[in-house]
C-alpha cells in the first residue's frame, strides 16, 4: 500500500494490463461455486470475449458476465484481447434477460481495451449492440453489481458497467477510451499517453472521490476477501428493496451521477 | 506585420460587406464536392442541399429545428446549461468560449418542444460545429430532460444527432452520460413513448452508441457516416482497405441496422407521417 502513493496514473495503467493479472476466470472459480458457462447470443455467434454464466454465492444464485483476457498469446487470440463485438454484447443482453427471469442478480467483471474496432464489428451493429446492452442493465429489474478489474474503455465497458453498485480494484483504471485513443484524438499524438493519464482522472481514488464509482477494493492478500465482503453486502442491501425501488434508484444514480459536478445555469 | 494583417483584414472585410450588399446575404458557402458557391440563405431555401451536385451541407441545429418544425412553433428548453468543468481540462473554458462566439450556441444541442405539420413533439438536435457535437455533462443533461419532459407530457421523442462522440474534455463524466441519456430514452420508451432517432453526418463514438441507437423508428440521411470506431481507427487495426460505402447510411440500411434513409427534403412530412400512426386511433373504423 505504501509503494502505491507514489504510482502515477500511467503506472496503474500498466499494472492493469499486466498479463499475469488475474482474469475474470480467476476471480469466478475464487468466488463462486458450482459456475457453468452459457454461450452463444441465440442470433448466429459465440463471443468468447465474454465470459457468461450461472454460479452460486454462498448458495444464492447469480448471473456472472464478465470481459474475458488470456495469459498466453494463443488464449488472448481466442478471447480477442478482451474486445468484444456485437455478439458479445448481445450474449450479455440475453443473459441479463434471463437473469431477470429467474430473479438472478448479476455481477459483471470489466476488463476491456474497448469495443472490437473491425469491419465486420462494425457491419454488425458496434453501435447498437453496445446501446442495447447499456439500456438493458440500467433497466434490469435485478441488481447489478459491476467490479473494474483492469482496464475499463469506453463504451466498450460501460456496455455492462452501469451497475447499481460500481467497485474498481486498487490499480484498476476506468476512462472514456484508452489513454492512447485520448491523446490521438486530442493532441493527435497517441505517443503521449502517459500525459493524457495526468488528466484523464482514471485511477481508482480520483473516480471514488467524484463519486462516479462506490469504492475500492484492495489489491493483495485480502483483494478476495474483500470481494466477498463487499459482494455479500452489496447484494443483502439490493435484495432487499423491491425490484420497482431498485430500477428508480438506479435511474437516479445515473441520473445525477455528476453530483456537485452536474451542469448548471 | 499586424498592420499589414489589419490592413489585410480591413479590405477582406470590406470586400465581403460589398459581395454582401449585391446578394444582400451574409454568408457565402462553398459545396466542398462541386465548388459550387451560393449565398447561405438561398441555400437554407434549399435545405442546405446544393442545388448543383446534390451534396449535402451540414445543417446547424437551429437551422434544422427551421427545417423540421412548423413556423414559429419551437419552444427552447433548459437553455443557459453551463459544464462545470469537471476534470479541469486544460484550456477547455476557453476553448468553449470560442465555440459559443462562433456557433452561438452554448453547447452541443438544442432542445425544446416544437410543432411537426401540427403533431407536438420534444424535439432535439445536435450540432456537429460545436466541438463536434461531442456529448459531454450539458449534451447529456438536456437530452435527458428532454425525455423526460417527453414522458412526462406524453409527447413523440425526436433526436437528430450530429456527432463525433462522448467529448473528450469532461473525461469519464461524458462517458456517464452515455448511460445517463440510455436510461432516459430507454425508460421513456417502456412507458409507452415513441422515440424517433435520426442519425445525420456524422454519428459516432459514444452518441452512436448510446441514446442515438435506440429509436423505435431508426432513420438516416442519405450518405451520413454511422459507427462506433471511424474508419481511420478501422483501418490503423486491421491495415486494409475498407468496402466501397462502408458505415454510410445505405450500407447501414443494407444491415439491418436502420428503418429508413429518407431524404432531408422529405424528412419533414415522413416524421410527421410516423407519428400521426402512432397517436391514431386504436380500433378499426
Amino acid at each position: 500500500m505504501e509503494e502505491n502513493k507514489v504510482l502515477t496514473p500511467y503506472d496503474r495503467v500498466q499494472i492493469a494490463r499486466m498479463k499475469n493479472r488475474p482474469t475474470v476466470s480467476d476471480y469466478i472459480e475464487a468466488l463462486f461455486d458450482d459456475f457453468m458457462e452459457l454461450k452463444g447470443d441465440r442470433l448466429g455467434a459465440e463471443d468468447a470475449s465474454i465470459l457468461g454464466g450461472i454460479a452460486l454465492f454462498r448458495g444464492m444464485p447469480v448471473t456472472v458476465i464478465g470481459h474475458r483476457k488470456g495469459r498466453t498469446t494463443e488464449d488472448n487470440i481466442k478471447y480477442n484481447f478482451g474486445m468484444t463485438s456485437p455478439e458479445g454484447y448481445r450474449k450479455a443482453v440475453r443473459l441479463m434477460k434471463q437473469a431477470e427471469k429467474f430473479k438472478r442478480p448479476v455481477i459483471t467483471f470489466v476488463d476491456t481495451p474497448g469495443a472490437y474496432p473491425g469491419i465486420e464489428a462494425e457491419t454488425n451493429g458496434q453501435s447498437v449492440a453496445i446501446a442495447e446492452s447499456i439500456a438493458k442493465t440500467i433497466t434490469l429489474k435485478v441488481p447489478v453489481i459491476t467490479i473494474i478489474t483492469g482496464e475499463g474503455s469506453s463504451g466498450g465497458a460501460l456496455a455492462i458497467s452501469a451497475g447499481d453498485s460500481v467497485w474498481m480494484l486498487e490499480n484498476a483504471v476506468y476512462s472514456i477510451l484508452s489513454p492512447e485513443g485520448f491523446a490521438a484524438i486530442v493532441w493527435k499524438d497517441a505517443k503521449r499517453a502517459a500525459e493524457a493519464c495526468d488528466i484523464m482522472k482514471i485511477t481508482a481514488g480520483e473516480l471514488l472521490e467524484y463519486g462516479l464509482i462506490d469504492g475500492i477494493i484492495p489489491e493483495g492478500k485480502q483483494t478476495l476477501s474483500a470481494m466477498r465482503k463487499m459482494l455479500f453486502a452489496e447484494l443483502a442491501r439490493l435484495s432487499r428493496l423491491s425490484e420497482q425501488a431498485l430500477v428508480a434508484e438506479r435511474y437516479r444514480k445515473y441520473r445525477h451521477i455528476e453530483g456537485e459536478y452536474a451542469p448548471s445555469l | 506585420m499586424s498592420e499589414v494583417f489589419l490592413l489585410k483584414r480591413k479590405k477582406l472585410d470590406s470586400l465581403k460587406k460589398m459581395r454582401d450588399s449585391f446578394s444582400g446575404k451574409e454568408e457565402i458557402m462553398e459545396c466542398p464536392k462541386c465548388r459550387e458557391k451560393m449565398a447561405r440563405q438561398v441555400l437554407a431555401m434549399k435545405k442546405f442541399i446544393c442545388p448543383e451536385c446534390g451534396h449535402y451541407y451540414a445543417v446547424s441545429a437551429r437551422e434544422r429545428i427551421e427545417l423540421i418544425c412548423d413556423t414559429d412553433s419551437f419552444r427552447e428548453m433548459d437553455a443557459g446549461l453551463k459544464t462545470r468543468n469537471p476534470i479541469k481540462f486544460p484550456g477547455y473554458r476557453k476553448k468553449l468560449e470560442l465555440m459559443r462566439n462562433r456557433t452561438g450556441l452554448e453547447d452541443a444541442v438544442v432542445t425544446g418542444i416544437g410543432k411537426i405539420e401540427g403533431e407536438k413533439v420534444a424535439i432535439g438536435v445536435l450540432d456537429s460545429s460545436f466541438l463536434m457535437g461531442s456529448m459531454g455533462t450539458v449534451v447529456g443533461e438536456r437530452i435527458t430532460r428532454l425525455a423526460e419532459t417527453a414522458r412526462r407530457k406524453k409527447l413523440p421523442l425526436v433526436i437528430f444527432s450530429a456527432s463525433g462522440g462522448a467529448r473528450m474534455q469532461e473525461g469519464l463524466f461524458s462517458l456517464m452520460q452515455m448511460a445517463k441519456t440510455a436510461a432516459a430514452v430507454e425508460t421513456f420508451k417502456n412507458t409507452g413513448g415513441l422515440f424517433i432517432s435520426v442519425l445525420t453526418n456524422p454519428t459516432t463514438g459514444g452518441v452512436s452508441a448510446s441514446f442515438a441507437s435506440l429509436g423505435d423508428i431508426m432513420i438516416a440521411e442519405p450518405e451520413a457516416l454511422i459507427c462506433f470506431a471511424g474508419p481511420r481507427v478501422i483501418q490503423q487495426t486491421i491495415g486494409q482497405e475498407l468496402p466501397e460505402g462502408f458505415q454510410r447510411a445505405e450500407f447501414l440500411l443494407e444491415h439491418g441496422m436502420l428503418d429508413m434513409v429518407v431524404k432531408r427534403q422529405d424528412m419533414k412530412s415522413i416524421l410527421a407521417k410516423i407519428i400521426r400512426i402512432h397517436s391514431g386511433g386504436k380500433s378499426v373504423k
